[in-house]
């Protein structure tokens, strides 16, 4: 077992493919299978190190992007096991078989083909490998136990293997190390692609993810202009035209309207703009509700529509960012849930129940802001909303410990739940024996907190009714919250974060309180000043200030030298995930949003019903990426197109190590329980 | 504004704001307490709590202030934040008539409700967006914010309550009467200092408790006023529940 990241076979250029094997453990073999590889067929390689050195001027100039067409009646070089998609044209593939016994992992058996919107790149000729995705796979594996020293004759159809070959050991290149690579360069396959595909080729690995600017890839080419307001509609409507086109450019909607077509809420643009689709809409739903046979979704064009519908609310989002269904549905359900914590489930239903047309806008007034940065969330892209996981601020298990008696010793009656929050991560949870908190509920608290900004923007403490639907959504709940600078050293207690250089959500230090009782609020604030004078003295403060400030690790600060340029790890017993910093390679919008994107795509495989999926490996122009799943964990991490896959199966199996062996330190277990 | 307040007596007064959404009353208390404007504020949710000195001559008041949320779903929640407060801020907006109606209500209610003795000022905000000279006069202008300039206006004069309106019922019910801007601090710390000085002696006694006195400032005046505001009330409520 444990190869089959080395055996997913390549991509061609055109079309994203992705595909799967039905293994655990993607252990890297790649070094020793080569050994394997060149040992038996060690002559044809030093054939291809001879033919490499007479070439090597000519590429050395040109860095291998001019494939010399003689090249191609040549014998390869030695390759590392690389499989390929396009048995059929590989005549000689059936000879694989004898080689089998070199391969530690059965033939893949589950297979997914996903056609990634934003990486593919739609090409006419190229873009038709629509074979059935279980064969190609299986014929893959079989190749690329022979890959190594193949000599095929014919080179016609091969370029998707052979780019990947090339792609993957372009990084020795430089090096001049295996002079096999650079016969590699200038194999047809490379020399048939696109100038564009030519440019990427010659970088080294260097290259990160998404670096490339797709001029193919439109899908997101207004995406810096997503999170623009569109201004109201004029009294004349004068406006409205060119307010429209605005309001289509959106790449992403959320509506959402009550069952008499009474709109509630709309992400972009004002009610004046949206009304009539607003009454489409309805009517649409309407009519699939009218024949018991509720309308969940449709496309149109390159536009997804999903519906949701909750009681006496229908909930549509509009995206083209490509979501699968089930993605954009739970974006829904978590809109649907900051409209219960607002109202409470009963006030909604009766409100509904008394007036069926009741303009719901009213009584949510003020918490558009809160539903616009919960979506905004989504748009961007968001890891914890992808996973329904918390993430941890990493602290020494010790520390954490002390924090956790501290919140314990600090209590007071009627505390429910009690919360250390530091940008936006979690330090410490104190909470009941029976309860646990449910991480939709923390994803509203967290919207409520750090990304909409209306509570840390006033400044002082707050005291905030909400109700947590998870928890139960008849009632509410009062949450006390303050705030502390991780930038304000010592200083006096009382000291509130000035809102003058308002500092961003990253290094907050949020301290939340919850209780059942409404009048709570002094002996909590109590509590509270208590508390932070205790971390105060036993320096725990200090250690979160410090963590707030380091922010997260790179990538290659977790594993040094990696190829891994960003991961996602979600311990599914804890509910919780981890992952490197976004920057440097990902701190823009769009960048983040590419890179979300991906591995909503790789979610989405890997739970797609039925799929079974334990390892996905997907390839692209512009990124190689890895989804990992078992019953403890979900894995998805990226790196550059020119990366091996070998170096990234390496590196994900240092992350896990790496996870494991600072499990109690990035993630939070047992917590304090009172 | 706090500082070397050692030899004199100190006391806190609890102070309640109210007012409909979006008048500006979280605005106000961040121009009073960080002296800052920020464009765009967003609501406040529930209620925030803050605290700031005020020096006087001859005292320092410690003021515990609640900032509500303005939104009718909180309004059940108020009475808990104006209970024993010993003053209370109702704040309108100057250039929308509703929130002036909205604001009566409040007075109305802290004069049923709350504590006897409390002091009540009325504060009209957004004086900015007035050409009033009183402001500097180019005050408007650069980005007259969404509700505010709303449907008006060529001059750039979008006040719709005249002071005078405004004046003459503060003194009727025997509020503290302002006109403020939070944006550009015109009248907040007088407002804030207004009260400190209106809060009587006697209610100062412990820190939380309630101003029970006798006969506040200036209550007393033009009690048998006709109201004349009743039907206008009567309208705002059906107003409010479309």
């Amino acid at each position: 077992m444990g190869t089959s990241p080395d055996f997913s076979s390549a991509s061609t250029h055109f079309h994203d493919r992705v595909y799967a094997a039905d293994d655990t453990t993607p252990t890297v073999q790649a070094t020793s299978k080569n050994g394997t590889s060149d040992s038996m067929t060690g002559n044809r390689g030093k054939d291809a190190s001879k033919r490499a050195g007479d070439t090597r001027p000519a590429t050395s100039s040109s860095a291998g992007t001019t494939g010399d067409h003689d090249e191609e009646e040549e014998q390869r070089p030695p390759l590392p096991p690389r499989p390929s998609l396009l048995q059929a044209d590989l005549p000689s593939a059936p000879s694989a078989s004898t080689m089998r016994p070199a391969l530690q992992a059965k033939p893949t058996t589950a297979i997914s083909s996903v056609d990634i919107q934003t990486l593919s790149f739609p090409d006419g000729t190229r873009g038709t490998f629509s074979t059935p995705a279980s064969r190609t796979v299986s014929e893959a594996v079989s190749i690329s136990a022979i890959s190594g020293g193949q000599s095929t004759p014919s080179r016609k159809g091969r370029n998707g293997s052979d780019i990947d070959d090339a792609t993957s050991l372009m990084s020795y290149a430089p090096t001049l190390r295996a002079n096999g690579d650079l016969a590699s360069l200038l194999d047809e396959g490379l020399s048939s692609q696109s100038p564009a595909w030519k440019l990427l080729s010659t970088q080294a690995e260097t290259v990160n993810p998404f670096e490339k600017v797709d001029y193919e890839d439109l899908s997101l080419v207004d995406f810096d202009h997503e999170f623009d307001e569109i201004e109201a509609v004029d009294q004349k409507g004068g406006n409205e035209e060119e307010l429209l086109l605005q309001w289509k450019s959106k790449l992403k909607h959320y509506l959402i309207l009550s069952s008499a077509g009474k709109p509630i809420y709309s992400r972009h643009g004002d009610q004046n703009l949206i009304n009539g689709y607003i009454g489409i809409i309805q009517t649409i739903i309407s009519f699939f509700q009218g024949s018991k046979d509720p309308l969940m979704g449709f496309t149109a064009g390159k536009t997804r529509f999903v519906v949701s519908t909750d009681g006496p609310l229908y909930f549509v989002a509009i995206s083209r960012i490509g979501e699968s269904d089930a993605q954009l549905r739970s974006q829904l359900e978590a809109l649907y849930m900051q409209i219960l914590s607002t109202l409470t489930l009963p006030t909604l239903t009766h409100l509904f129940t008394n007036r069926p047309n009741t303009d719901l806008r009213r009584p949510l007034e003020g918490t558009e802001t809160l539903l616009s940065s919960l979506a905004d969330t989504f748009t961007k892209g968001s890891p914890s909303a992808l996973l329904s996981a918390l993430e941890c601020l990493k602290i020494r298990k010790s520390q954490r410990h002390v924090i956790n008696n501290t919140l314990l010793k600090a209590r007071t009656e009627k505390l429910l739940y009690g919360l250390i929050v530091a940008g936006g991560r979690l330090v410490s949870v104190v909470r009941p024996k029976r309860h646990s908190l449910h991480p939709s509920d923390l994803q509203l608290i967290f919207n409520m907190l750090f990304e909409a900004g209306s509570v840390k923007a006033g400044g002082g403490e707050n005291w905030i009714p909400v109700c947590l639907p998870g928890f139960n959504n008849r009632g509410y709940l009062y949450m006390y919250v303050s705030f502390l600078s991780a930038f304000d050293d010592g200083g006096d207690l009382d000291e509130r974060p000035s809102t003058a250089h308002s500092t961003s959500r990253e290094d907050e230090i949020a301290i939340l309180l919850i209780s059942a009782d409404k009048e709570s609020f002094f002996e909590l604030k109590q509590m509270r000043d208590d508390l932070v004078k205790q971390l105060e003295k036993n320096g725990s403060m200090e250690i979160i200030k410090t963590a707030v400030r380091q922010g997260r690790p790179s990538a290659t600060d977790i594993v040094p030298g990696t190829q891994l340029k960003h991961f996602l790890y979600k311990s599914r017993a804890n509910v919780q995930f981890t992952m490197p910093s976004f920057s440097p390679h990902f701190s823009n919008l769009l960048a983040r949003r590419r890179l979300m994107t991906l591995y909503h795509n790789l979610h989405a495989s890997t739970h797609a019903k039925h799929s079974h999926l334990k390892v996905l490996h997907c390839v692209s122009r512009d990124s190689i990426s890895l989804a990992w799943t078992t019953p403890v964990f979900e894995f998805y991490c990226v790196a550059g197109p020119n990366a091996s896959r070998a170096g990234l199966a390496q590196g994900a199996n240092k992350v896990i190590q790496w996870v494991k062996r600072e499990e109690e330190r990035v993630f939070i277990i047992g917590g304090a329980v009172f | 504004m706090a500082e070397a307040t050692a030899p004199k007596p100190s006391s806190s007064v609890k102070l309640v704001l109210l007012g409909e959404a979006a008048v500006g009353k979280s605005s106000l208390v961040l121009r009073f307490v960080n002296n800052d404007f920020q464009e765009n504020k967003e609501p406040t949710i529930g209620a925030a709590f803050l605290t700031q000195k005020c020096n006087l001559p001859t005292r320092t008041i410690k003021f515990e202030i609640w900032d509500t949320a303005g939104q009718e779903r909180f309004a059940s929640l108020a009475p808990m934040y104006y209970r024993n407060a010993q003053s209370a801020l109702v704040v309108y907006d100057l250039t929308k008539p509703t929130s002036l109606i909205k604001a009566r209500h409040w007075v109305a209610e802290l004069q049923r409700q709350a504590s006897p003795g409390i002091v009540i000022a009325l504060v009209g905000n957004k004086l900015d967006l007035t050409n009033d000279p009183s402001t500097s006069s180019n005050a408007l202008g650069e980005d007259g914010d969404g509700e505010a300039a709303d449907g008006e206006d060529a001059d750039g004069d979008a006040r719709k309550v005249s002071t005078a309106e405004a004046k003459s019922y503060a003194e009727e019910e025997g509020l503290l009467f302002f006109e403020t801007s939070a944006k550009l601090g015109t009248n907040v710390t007088e407002v804030f200092t207004a009260i400190a000085n209106a809060i009587p002696e006697t209610s100062l006694k412990g820190a939380r408790g309630p101003g029970a006195t006798s006969g506040s400032t200036g209550r007393t005046e033009d009690q048998s006023r006709v109201n004349l505001t009743g039907p206008r009330d009567n309208a705002s409520k059906e107003g409010c529940a479309c």
